[in-house]
């Protein structure tokens, strides 16, 4: 029997306030319908004289005149099972692709709760994607987190779905979760068909959340491909690779959400608590001791103007295991990917890279900062005037962009390539300059 | 009974019946129990605020008060444990960390081998040592009566092995001491007087130690954007610095970041005693995905466990990463309780409560009379690496050395990424007379390294703007030095085996070299004219430069055979220049 109470007292926009009841929970998940409409709710604050229900969608068309509430006991949960690989779901797990209704092997709370660090076992294994610039400056190893920090203009879903395609983690139970936060139609559709191509599709699940969707919806959506992910990851024994794009959408509609809540902002207008809201996401990749599984994430990010100190990527930057940045200038110069290696960073990389491949990356991007200073004096003097030591560096800028970082959308590099590529470009340098090589590295790689 | 009448994320309001509760009071809130501390009251309610994730609470569970402070058990069994923000064994936790879990910090069960110092009849007082035990020869814990009791002792256990909970000591009051005390972490532990230290902290960092020391019981702040190598430091620092106890708070950061400390410090030897880095360290962890109200307390755990040991005569360097995140935390419960933000909306009283943090560093003399330290670390993650900010502001004000890490020296992974020119150290006047009494060039190496350093920052103006190729050629060899003291020198890589530790002797021999290659250099260039980039190109130089990674700590004398070669070199060059060209 399905028990309806009446009581509301005040609709705000999303917010809901409603008589207390008794043994209602903190963060209940409730169902309220009026007017023949329905809609799902969470319960946001308690007290004596008033319980405040978040609505979870728009709140057109409910009269509380007539408004009822259900209140089901339990808190957010979704309902998981493997049969959801090869589907598209939204943000509460249904399906919204035509193959009928998914059979749920349990149900799972949506928020997570932190990992024992004593648990976690610590990331190792090397991840080939095939793209130089990640797999030989700046290696993702199985279980980290590695966001894509964008701009607007570059060839953003183009990286994504290569990566996706060319992902290899070494054990054979790999899976891809996608998370489409707020993202256009256009794109999501891209997206799919991509990697779909890549013949993956049977391992592959789908959330999704358009941009026109409601933006409460998004703020669930990533945490419902989340759990479905570890569900996979920690308890089905997957390597599991989510991708979540776009974060930037997430934080706009986390700061939407808040400002209707009406609680002290903090930069920019985005909620204090963000960084661990954030966090609260990214923590969840990893690898633990008990499980098989593995959970990498590659949250994607369009950094708002370019600015990498704005709020989004600066947080994210502070949790995430590096960062992989883009630059439209380098997508105007016609390099692809556009990722300035200078600025982004694999915190993990020392432990899936060899003790050479890491003496050689520290070389590539010291001599890579010093030609982008030369560079810029070319800009100023003309590179006629100068010295030799600085040509010889602006040579190896211009080849590093274009030999190295270069590849095509559907070039699979693997890493011994990679650092073939980066031995010859060194041997474009003084050998007094390659001060950061062992001797032996020097004696085996140049004559 | 109480019981709550409001929730709104981690504060609780609870209707009181008849409990005496006051502030700071730690609670127990729900069925479930979870921790929560009481932080406003008024005539019939307390408000609370909860360390643990609240949502499934109902109005009306009931409510308990413990009627004491949140407090630390500090006792033998500390050293290589890992607690959560409020002092929860994680080692003992599951895989996700369940609510209202309570577990015993430390083991009871275990036995320890004890010696007694105190003897009947003898007048005790708070700090002074009762005795000792020592875990499988490793580390010697010295009991101490707690500060705040004292006595005339009737009985003392004999020498034998004894649980946490045996009496080892009873006064003539009848007050019983066993191992452990406990101490509210919010108040600071008693000392007799501070005391001025005069002994660096040595980190086998050459940077730090070289241009920007920090002496024993000093303070430090390291504020960096991400990406600037601000945790690979802290940790450096944990790994190599010449304390007897590390305590490492992983403050609202990465998980992954506490699993690799606990995976790495098993394996690595102290340098100072050759045993095992993890028998000296005590790790406190509230990554950033666990509740955010215990973040506030998770260093206050930390300040009481280091000043602990420091009471045991020790020095103790105490490791927060990152105090951004633990100032944050303070703003978001700040917020909650509808205070009145300041700057940035943090709460006015960021200042003060910085001040009270960093003013717990320090070196003291005891209450039983010994001396301690306490060194304390503090990174900072300015948001968008900006350090105008207000919490890296302040921590300027109240902390005597400054290493302000740089983006661009990053991206160009140069490591560790200090900027020599933003950071600075109070102490490097009063660690001089130590490294005098071993090494009497150090004050004139510094300085000719710091001199040649400020002098290259002015050309490189001039560089940037019209390329080294305009310089003449005696400020080109300027340019070179300053090239080989950042390159050679100032870059320190951590992951070297050979490089992640520089003893004070190595990087004497190092500076030496250096300033001696530089005199070499321009005693040719004045006397016979030789161009800058020949004298640069000399393999000589090369053979220099692959000791950094090349020449382990003990086999300095490798210096003196350079030293030797070289010269003959540039003599032979100097004989000979004019005559082949």
């Amino acid at each position: 029997m399905i028990i309806e109470y009446t009581g509301a007292q005040k609709l705000k926009g999303t917010l809901l306030f409603f008589e207390p009841i008794r043994d209602i929970r903190y963060g209940e998940k409730v169902v309220i319908r009026s007017e023949g409409k329905t809609l799902n709710g969470k319960v946001a604050a308690l007290s004596q004289s008033v319980m405040l229900i978040e609505i979870l969608g728009e709140p057109y068309g409910l009269n509380i005149d007539n408004l009822r509430v259900q209140f089901t006991g339990n808190i957010f949960e979704l309902g998981v099972s493997d049969k959801m690989l090869g589907r598209v779901m939204d943000a509460f797990g249904e399906p919204t692709d035509d193959k009928g209704e998914i059979r749920h092997d349990k149900l799972l709370p949506i928020g997570g709760s932190a990992y024992n660090p004593v648990q976690r076992a610590y990331p190792n294994d090397f991840i080939q994607t095939g793209i130089s610039a990640i797999d030989g400056l700046n290696v993702l190893v199985k279980g980290q987190k590695l966001p894509i920090f964008s701009v607007a203009g570059a060839s953003t879903n183009d990286l994504a779905a290569q990566l996706v395609r060319q992902i290899t983690p070494s054990g054979k139970n790999g899976a891809v979760v996608f998370a489409g936060i707020g993202i256009k139609y256009e794109d999501a559709q891209y997206l799919i068909q991509s990697i779909r191509s890549g013949g993956n599709f049977e391992r592959t699940a789908i959330f999704l959340n358009l941009a026109d969707e409601p933006s409460i919806n998004a703020l669930l959506l990533v945490r419902s491909a989340l759990t479905f992910a570890e569900y996979l990851a920690f308890e089905k024994g997957y390597d599991v690779i989510a991708v979540l794009y776009d974060m930037t959408n997430y934080c706009d509609a986390l700061r939407e959400v808040s400002s209707r809540r009406e609680e002290i902002p903090s930069r920019k207008g985005y909620p204090g608590y963000m960084y661990s809201d954030l966090a609260s996401i990214y923590e969840r990749a990893g690898i633990l001791k008990e499980s098989a599984g593995s959970l990498t994430q590659i949250p994607i990010l369009t950094m708002p103007d370019g600015d990498i100190t704005h709020p989004i990527p600066d947080l994210t930057g502070y949790i995430t295991e590096g960062q992989i940045v883009l630059e439209r200038e380098l997508q105007q110069k016609g390099i692809y990917p556009p990722i300035n290696v200078l600025p982004s960073l694999s915190r993990l990389m020392n432990h899936g890279a060899s003790d050479q491949h890491r003496r050689w990356s520290a070389e590539i991007y010291a001599a890579y900062a010093k030609a982008k200073k030369a560079e810029m004096l070319a800009a100023i003097i003309g590179e006629e005037e100068m010295g030799e030591t600085e040509q010889r560096y602006l040579a190896f800028g211009k080849a590093f962009e274009r030999q190295f970082i270069t590849q095509r959308n559907e070039e699979n590099r693997t890493l011994e390539q990679t650092l073939a590529i980066g031995w010859k470009l060194l041997a474009l340098l003084p050998p007094t300059a390659l001060t950061r090589l062992k001797p032996q590295d020097i004696a085996e790689h140049f004559q | 009974m109480a019981h709550i009448i409001s929730i709104l994320g981690p504060i609780v309001r609870a209707e009181l019946d008849g409990e005496r509760v006051c502030i700071q009071d730690v609670a127990y809130v729900g069925e479930l129990g979870l921790t929560g501390e009481v932080i406003e009251r008024d005539q019939k309610s307390a408000l609370i605020q909860v360390y643990e994730e609240t949502e499934g609470l109902k109005l009306g569970e009931a409510v308990t008060f413990t009627a004491q402070m949140l407090s630390a058990l500090l006792g033998p069994g500390l050293l290589g444990s890992i607690y959560d923000g409020i002092g929860r064994p994680l080692k003992l936790a599951g895989t996700r960390i369940s609510r209202g879990l309570k577990l015993d910090p430390l083991d009871r069960d275990k036995l320890w081998s004890f010696t007694p110092f105190a003897k009947a009849g003898q007048k005790l007082e708070g700090g002074e040592y009762i005795g000792a035990v020592s875990a499988q020869d490793a580390f010697e814990y010295r009991l101490m009566v707690p500060p705040d009791k004292n006595g005339r002792v009737s009985f003392v256990a004999g020498q034998g092995e004894y649980r946490l909970d045996d009496t080892l000591i009873e006064f003539e009051d009848g007050e019983r001491l066993t191992m452990v005390q406990r101490w509210p972490v919010r108040i600071a532990r008693p000392f007799k007087e501070r005391i001025l230290s005069k002994k660096p902290m040595i980190t086998g960092q050459r940077i730090i130690d070289f241009l920007f020391p920090i002496s024993e019981g000093g303070s430090a702040s390291i504020p960096g954007g991400f990406g600037t190598g601000k945790t690979i430091l802290q940790q450096t620092l944990a790994k190599w610095s010449d304390a007897d106890i590390i305590v490492y708070i992983g403050c609202g950061e990465r998980g992954n970041e506490m699993t690799e400390v606990l995976q790495e410090f098993p394996q690595l030897a102290d340098p100072k005693s050759g045993k095992k880095l993890i028998e000296r360290t005590v790790l406190i962890a509230n990554t950033s995905d666990m509740p955010v109200s215990a973040r506030e307390a998770s260093i206050y755990i930390g300040l009481t466990i280091a000043e602990y040991f420091r009471d045991m005569g020790y020095t103790v360097a105490l490791m927060a990463d990152s105090t951004s995140r633990w100032a944050e935390a303070m703003r978001e419960l700040s917020g909650r309780m509808n205070e009145l933000p300041a700057e940035e909306g943090f709460p006015s009283y960021l200042a003060s409560r910085i001040a009270s943090v960093y003013e717990r560093a320090g070196a003291v003399r005891t209450l039983g009379g010994d001396t301690g330290a306490v060194t304390m670390i503090g990174a900072i993650s300015p948001p968008g690496g900006d350090f105008s900010e207000p919490v890296t502001r302040h921590t300027q004000r109240f902390t005597s050395v400054f290493w302000a890490l740089d983006k661009e020296l990053a991206n160009a992974r140069f490591y560790p990424s200090i900027n020599h020119l933003l950071s600075h150290s109070a102490y490097a006047i009063s660690v001089k007379s130590w490294w005098e009494a071993g090494y009497p060039e150090w004050s004139e190496l510094r300085l000719w390294v710091i001199e040649m350093l400020q002098r290259d920052e002015k050309l490189q103006r001039i560089v940037k703007l019209l390329g080294s190729e305009a310089l003449p050629e005696d400020q080109k060899l300027t340019l070179f030095i300053s090239d080989l003291i950042k390159e050679y020198f100032l870059q320190q890589n951590a992951f070297d085996a050979v490089d992640m530790y520089a003893s004070p002797q190595k990087q004497i021999c190092m500076a030496k070299a250096l300033k001696a290659l530089h005199q070499w250099w321009k005693r040719c260039f004045e006397e016979k004219g030789v161009p800058a980039g020949q004298l640069k190109d000399q393999p000589i130089v090369g053979e220099l430069l692959t000791s950094r990674l090349g020449v382990p700590n003990d086999q300095t004398e490798w210096f003196d055979a350079w030293h030797k070669r070289m010269e003959t070199r540039y003599e032979t060059l100097l004989l000979t220049f004019g005559e082949i060209s």
